[in-house]
């Protein structure tokens, strides 16, 4: 048994960097030839090393990085503009409104034809800015992995991510025909879009898919909390040292797996929990956007297929059935 | 704990302390009305709710005066609506709508003391107009009002003008033909749609004119069905603003009318549901059929920038609360406002608004078959009211080229247009306005989207 130690200190609960292994600065090893360059000279930010490494920097921006920053700072240029003129370019009414402002996908009317700038062209300019930006940091990350010898599971991540929004944005907005189904690009306007769809389509609680989605959120949230708290707990046993313990198991590795065997039965080793984690992650977004591509393009109501296939429980009536009045003669119109 | 762990302690704090800042402080107490676990809930929260109990009290009533003696008609001059009343039932009801309407003012913000039989202020011709308004929704709109009914103190509040009131928003200051910043209606805070985001003149189209609230359709698929719902999610965010809407006004929650398995479903949806569904069609009723009607009434500083008149919606009458004044009965005081006065010879209403809706082929702009024939009536409706002026908006499928569509929509008006000066309506009574935006389908024919629509005013 551990010697047992004061429990709610906050140096014992090891939840901040304690000690900072300050080395020399290092640039990382040398870059292949055709590479750029690394960007900035590197200096220690101790503030920052108290929750992550204190060394900041150099930066690869490389070709594309800096292809996807310019049309990245454009679209969000174009947004912002968009934003400043309709408060009538009153910066004051800008700050103040900044969470309410958006630029908003075309009107119905122009199904998938091109709209003027000022009635949603804007929008699909920003959207084609945005998405090139995204896809070259998308293809960035797995340059860097490759470059560095690693494996390509970052950008295949991202990747799972890219797909939610470009269904929100492009192949959903395509299959129904209308840009105007689109996601609108601004803070409260696009939570407003989240809870329109689901009220338009017969609420999304009744889309299984929607329902996967929240198992893997709520799961990732489930297995990232159980993973941090365990490795913490067995810090002081060098559990933080997880690539080594993955190796030369030792009594961290050994009291974590106890732990979770004696507690539930079952636990996962130091390799799977990162599996786990990792696909619980990927899988929250990629069966969210089969969710939302079936929205509209094939199910009208998930309300409505839901009880067609016998999944909406029926609760005891506590009020008379009400009767829509539309449906009345003899009412006002 | 450390000089630093403190530091940081105490950040932590002001972190929580500003994140709550936007909260709600509780206690709030939650009454279930649905079955249990279905979230039918009502939040209440006690604190504010004290608040509200004080503001929305009814006056007392003046005990009850004699229906003997002479008549208020044959003793008073001009007396149009209540003259079936004896003097001393018509002293009682002016007595009362002073204090309901105008306590401060008093008599003479309607009458002329010099002579109350004069119509030279504005004041008297709507006040006039209102007494029937508020027999009306006595006597024709029990669905909505029950047996509780409504006075002038309903919506007035000792107010001469209603606090809760609508005008139709004013224009942008470079808005028109700007390249940038069209806020699509929507996107700007706004209280009409409680703070949200949302579409924020939603009393246009749905409390003034018709246009469809209903997005939701009844097949499980797209597609399927003899009733293809065409519905946008753009359109349902003009729907979520006005139940935004009613949320505030009435203070309740959504649950109060919907189930939060499915909002559409009538089934499983609280009674509440459906005297909601009579008061939308009342407070259009009462837009259309007595407020607009006396926009020329009305000086110019009591106009909105659109230069329309104030108009009603929930809130005006509720408040903030449930049943407007907690449901105090204060109707069955005053009889004579529960029911017109059949007897008398009352002065004709004014000119109410009255639609019709020409529908058009693919393609098309012209009238045919049964369209013609209801041109030739609406013809003669003009030239039966040589006061009436018509305005007329035309309205296109989402299939095809948008701006050939606009166009078409543009000529179906146009040829409606024509049409009516063919039949001798001067051009000067005829206006061809641009619909709005709320009502907007996604792409596809629609034969009830190939239309005008026609308003005679």
């Amino acid at each position: 048994m551990a010697q047992f130690q004061p429990l709610f200190s906050l140096e014992n609960q090891n939840l901040l960097t304690a000690v900072q292994a300050v080395g020399p600065i290092h640039d990382g090893p040398a870059l292949p030839a055709g590479d750029w360059r690394r960007s900035g000279k590197p200096f220690f930010f101790h503030l920052l090393g108290r929750i992550g490494n204190a060394q900041i920097g150099p930066i690869y921006l490389g070709g594309l990085g800096v292809a996807s920053l310019v049309f990245g700072t454009l679209a969000f240029n174009i947004i912002g503009f968009n934003m400043l003129a309709s408060v009538d370019w009153n910066p004051l009414q800008l700050l103040r409104q900044l969470f309410w402002l958006a630029l908003e996908p075309p009107p119905p009317s122009y199904g998938l034809s091109i709209p003027p700038l000022a009635d949603g062209g804007w929008w699909l300019v920003v959207g084609f800015l945005l998405t090139l930006s995204i896809i070259l940091w998308w293809a960035r990350t797995y340059r860097r992995a490759r470059q560095m010898g690693m494996g390509t599971h970052v950008a295949w991540a991202f990747a799972a991510a890219i797909w939610l929004y470009l269904v929100c944005g492009f192949f959903r907005p395509i299959m129904m025909g209308s840009w105007s189904e689109a996601v609108p690009f601004g803070i409260f306007p696009h939570l407003d879009w989240v809870s329109a769809i689901s009220l338009r389509y017969g609420n999304l609680f009744y889309n299984p898919f929607h329902a996967l989605s929240i198992v893997f959120l709520y799961g990732s949230v489930l297995l990232f909390a159980m993973h941090g708290a365990t490795i913490l707990a067995v810090s002081r046993f060098g559990g933080e040292r997880e690539i080594e313990q993955i190796v030369d198991r030792g009594t961290a590795s050994e009291r974590a797996a106890l732990f979770w065997r004696w507690t539930m039965g079952f636990n996962a080793s130091m390799e799977s929990i990162h599996r786990w984690a990792w696909w619980f992650a990927v899988l929250t977004p990629l069966v969210g956007g089969i969710g939302i591509l079936l929205t509209g393009t094939v199910v009208d109501n998930w309300y409505l297929w839901s009880q067609k296939h016998h999944v909406v429980p029926s609760y005891p009536a506590v009020w008379p059935v009400t009767v829509d009045p539309a449906l009345l003669t003899s009412v006002k119109p | 704990m450390g000089f630093k762990a403190r530091l940081l302690a105490l950040l932590a704090a002001g972190l929580a302390a500003s994140l709550l800042a936007g909260c709600e402080r509780p206690p709030i107490v939650t009454t279930q009305g649905g079955f249990r676990g279905n979230g039918m809930e009502q939040n209440i929260n006690p604190r504010t709710e004290a608040v509200k109990v004080a503001l929305n009290r009814a006056p007392e009533a003046a005990a009850p005066a004699s229906p003997d003696g002479p008549k208020a008609g044959d003793i008073y001059k001009n007396v149009q609506v209540l003259g079936h009343l004896s003097v001393a039932e018509f002293s009682r009801n002016m007595a009362a709508i002073t204090q309901w309407v105008a306590p401060q003012e008093g008599c003479a913000y309607c009458h002329n003391v010099l002579n109350f039989a004069d119509e030279s202020k504005y004041t008297k011709v709507v006040a006039r107009r209102m007494l029937q308004m508020t027999q009306t929704l006595n006597s024709d709109w029990k669905q909505h009002n029950g047996a509780t009914g409504v006075t002038c103190y309903t919506c007035h509040r000792g107010n001469p003008v209603p606090q809760q009131v609508w005008f139709k928003p004013g224009d942008r200051k470079y808005a028109a033909n700007s390249l940038m910043g069209n806020l699509a209606s929507q996107n700007i805070a706004s209280t009409a749609v409680g703070l949200s985001s949302l579409p924020n003149d939603i009393f246009t189209p749905y409390l003034l004119d018709a246009k469809p609230i209903r997005v939701n359709g009844n097949e499980a698929l797209r597609m399927t069905g003899a009733a293809n719902n065409n519905a946008s999610t753009k359109q349902a965010e003009f729907t979520y603003g006005l139940m935004i809407h009613f949320s505030n006004s009435l203070g309740v929650n959504c649950t109060h009318c919907h189930n939060a398995q499915a909002v559409q479903s009538w089934a499983i949806s609280p009674p509440t549901r459906s005297t909601a569904w009579y008061g939308i069609r009342m407070v259009r009723a009462m837009n259309n059929d007595y407020i607009v009607p006396l926009t020329d009434t009305f000086p110019a500083n009591r106009l909105g920038v659109k230069g329309d008149v104030a108009k009603v919606n929930c809130a005006t009458c509720h408040q903030g609360v449930n049943k407007p004044l907690y449901g105090a009965a204060m109707a069955k005081d005053h009889p004579e406002l529960l029911a017109a006065y059949k007897g008398g010879s009352l002065p004709a209403p004014l000119a109410e608004a009255m639609r019709a809706v020409m529908y058009f082929n693919t393609s098309s702009a012209a009238l045919e078959g049964e369209q013609a024939k209801g041109m030739a009536q609406l013809v003669a409706s003009m030239a039966a009211n040589p006061a009436a002026t018509v305005t007329i908006s035309g309205y296109h499928s989402a299939s095809g080229e948008v701006a050939a569509n606009q166009e078409l929509a543009k000529q179906r008006a146009i040829a409606v247009r024509d049409s009516l000066v063919a039949g001798g309506v001067a051009t000067e009574r005829v206006l061809l306005e641009k619909p709005v935006q709320a009502e907007s389908n996604l792409a596809g024919e629609d034969p009830a989207a190939r239309r005008v629509e026609v308003t005679v005013k």
